[in-house]
């Protein structure tokens, strides 16, 4: 089968692969028919997050149709024929975490949890393609994948809805939606978000669905911010500010905003002393992460708001403010999406025809247009905010 | 004072047994004494002792003896009934199942069972253990016979955790040096005990709340450059070997550092 293998850094590669094997009994073969390049991938081009290997497949994001059901697996819950979407994050359902519905915390999915404790103290779930400290799992820009614990984590589609529709309930729409909740809105709030990404435009409708008043968007690309005042932000081009912390002051009667989105994560861009300072630390790896958002939102949020962090960051950051947190008596919640807490609800948003995921698409290719997909997304070149890889394009077959 | 200190540490980084006890005890109590009084003499002096004795008091408290490497005490949380787990602990034979050195184990008798793992080479070790105590759903306990390759004790424990939380095991392994010719085979064997075991567990968890061990061995993946080729042929069970753990945990380090 074809996929999207990482061959080091800001190299990707179509190659020819053996198709994937059933290896226990709870597992799936489902045969992918959209898959997507997400931001989070580009932290791995970029090459920013360690125990990544040569000839890893790459990619998270995937629905298609399951071809094939390991023996542990009841036909009830899951059979050849299925139209499944399949969350990012792998979770066995059984263990303290998942019973507790913290489904990207599962103790057990993660094979190679002792790297990732190194760093983090304990594991998170395993992940599909990202990095072998979260699992070594083979991603899904390819044909066919196998799914884990595929009676816990894939949901079950209608027919009759298109792909672009349904395939960003594999993580983005949920995951915009988790910053949204994890922000605690109350109603008449007003909430920021760092970064005006998929993520990001997923958390600004999402905050106005959870009974936002208003919501300011931050980013610097001018078609980013334009599908944000799509969405009904308000925004701001911070290359066009001095401060925004004090532009966000002077927007919201010098209150701040209640709550706080950084969905930006680890490859914040800014100008400035500290911006370079943070550059050279992160390539000189003496820091894992440039956490310039969440800086910015620690101190702009006001007294007592909430700063919600879906945005990713992998190891040891610098200077964060937490002087400004303690004594602004801030509440932080963050965390990889349970998924399976959203994905149903989220779904029947889209079937009920209440809410449409699909207007963050730009780019809809063939799987073997991939690698220059992945510049371009991260160039932002083209007003590239989200590329679908369609495996089985005309062009795309296997050889 | 700080000078004696300073030896009983290093002392202790070499000694071994119940003297590390002994000398951990003396670099905390005499690094202790030794920030005491420079905290009482208020000058440069004082606070150079003073900080001076409180690394050699922090060394002395969180230094690691050796005799620590030879046994292993370590607890988990697993969501089943102390019946579960007991019931499947129990069966030595299924021991091997979620245990990664062992090869088999063999039931002799209602007390007795033979063990065998796999050394280095695929070299087999064997002993014989015999069960010395055990409660239903509560103990076991367990030795190794004379005339093993190694010596090696063992007891487990189930409590039911509260609030449903399910049961906590508490598992410990002691490996006791022995003279004979397969003395580098249990020096292997018990090197990377601490990781092995807590990794056993970690499999056992697995096995009973979901029915099956998480891998990803033999999955598909592309080309492997010639190093990642190399250390997976090399070690083929590379994430679930303590060698290779180290080798990984280096690469994570070395990348984050």
């Amino acid at each position: 089968m074809k996929a999207v293998c990482y061959m080091g850094v800001e190299k990707m590669s179509v190659e020819n692969v053996p198709d994937p094997k059933i290896l226990n009994p709870r597992d799936a073969i489902v045969r992918i028919t959209s898959t997507c390049i997400c931001g989070s991938d580009l932290h791995l081009y970029n090459g920013f997050i360690p125990t990544m290997e040569q000839g890893d497949i790459m990619g998270h994001e995937f629905m298609g149709e399951v071809v094939e059901v390991g023996a542990g697996i009841n036909r009830d819950k899951l059979k050849v024929g299925d139209r499944v979407v399949v969350p990012f994050t792998i979770a066995c359902g059984n263990c303290f975490f998942c019973k507790r519905q913290l489904w990207s915390c599962c103790n057990n999915s993660n094979p190679n949890y002792w790297i990732a404790e190194e760093m983090m103290g304990y594991s998170p779930s395993g992940l599909f393609g990202y990095t072998h400290m979260l699992g070594g799992y083979a991603g899904g820009q390819a044909q066919y994948a196998r799914v884990p614990y595929a009676d816990v984590g894939p949901l079950k589609l209608p027919e009759g809805i298109p792909d672009e529709k349904l395939v960003f309930l594999s993580d983005i729409y949920p995951t915009g939606y988790f910053g949204a909740v994890n922000a605690d809105i109350e109603e008449g709030d007003t909430v920021a978000v760092w970064g005006c990404g998929p993520v990001a435009q997923f958390a600004i409708r999402s905050a106005f669905m959870l009974g936002a008043e208003r919501v300011i968007a931050i980013d610097r690309f001018e078609y980013r911010l334009q599908m944000a005042r799509d969405g009904g932000a308000e925004t701001i081009n911070y290359e066009e500010v001095d401060d925004v912390v004090q532009t966000l002051k002077d927007m919201t009667g010098n209150i701040g905003p209640d709550r706080c989105i950084d969905a930006v994560g680890m490859e914040a861009h800014d100008h400035g002393l500290m911006y370079m300072v943070d550059r050279a630390k992160q390539m000189a790896r003496i820091e894992t992460d440039r956490p310039i958002a969440l800086r910015q939102a620690i101190q702009a949020c006001r007294k007592g708001g909430t700063v919600s962090v879906p945005g990713v960051y992998a190891g040891f950051d610098d200077k964060i403010p937490l002087g400004s947190f303690m004594n602004k008596a801030l509440a932080m919640k963050t965390g990889q999406t349970h998924m399976m807490r959203f994905m149903k609800p989220l779904l029947d948003k889209v079937e009920s025809g209440e809410f449409d995921p699909s207007f963050v698409m730009s780019h809809r290719v063939p799987i073997d247009e991939a690698p220059q997909m992945y510049k371009t997304f991260r160039d932002k070149k083209d007003n590239c905010t989200k590329v679908v890889l369609d495996p089985w394009a005309d062009g795309a077959r296997a050889a | 004072m700080v000078r004696t200190a300073s030896i009983q540490l290093g002392d202790a980084a070499r000694g071994n047994g119940q003297s590390v006890v002994a000398q951990r005890w003396g670099a905390l109590i005499g690094g202790s004494a030794v920030v005491l009084y420079g905290l009482t003499r208020r000058s440069t002096l004082g606070v150079v002792l003073a900080a001076a004795g409180g690394t050699i008091a922090y060394l002395g408290a969180t230094q690691k003896s050796r005799h620590s490497q030879s046994s292993t005490r370590t607890s988990l949380l697993i969501n089943c009934t102390p019946e579960q787990a007991y019931r499947f602990w129990r069966d030595f034979e299924n021991l091997p199942r979620f245990m990664n050195r062992l090869e088999s184990v063999t039931v002799l008798d209602d007390r007795r069972s033979r063990w065998v793992a796999l050394g280095p080479l695929n070299r087999r070790i064997k002993w014989d253990t015999e069960i010395t105590g055990e409660r239903e759903n509560e103990y076991i306990s367990w030795r190794s016979l004379p005339g093993s390759d190694i010596q090696v004790d063992g007891s487990v424990e189930f409590r039911e955790a509260p609030a449903n939380r399910g049961t906590l095991i508490s598992a410990y392994l002691e490996f006791r040096p022995s003279q004979d010719t397969a003395s580098t085979l249990a020096k292997f064997l018990s090197k990377g005990a601490n990781f092995a075991i807590r990794q056993d567990l970690r499999r056992l968890e697995a096995l009973l709340e979901t029915g099956e061990i998480p891998t990803t061995e033999g999955q598909t993946h592309g080309r492997r450059d010639f190093v990642t080729g190399v250390m997976r042929v090399v070690d083929p069970t590379r994430p679930i070997r303590p060698e290779s753990n180290l080798s990984e945990v280096f690469q994570a380090r070395k990348e984050i550092a």
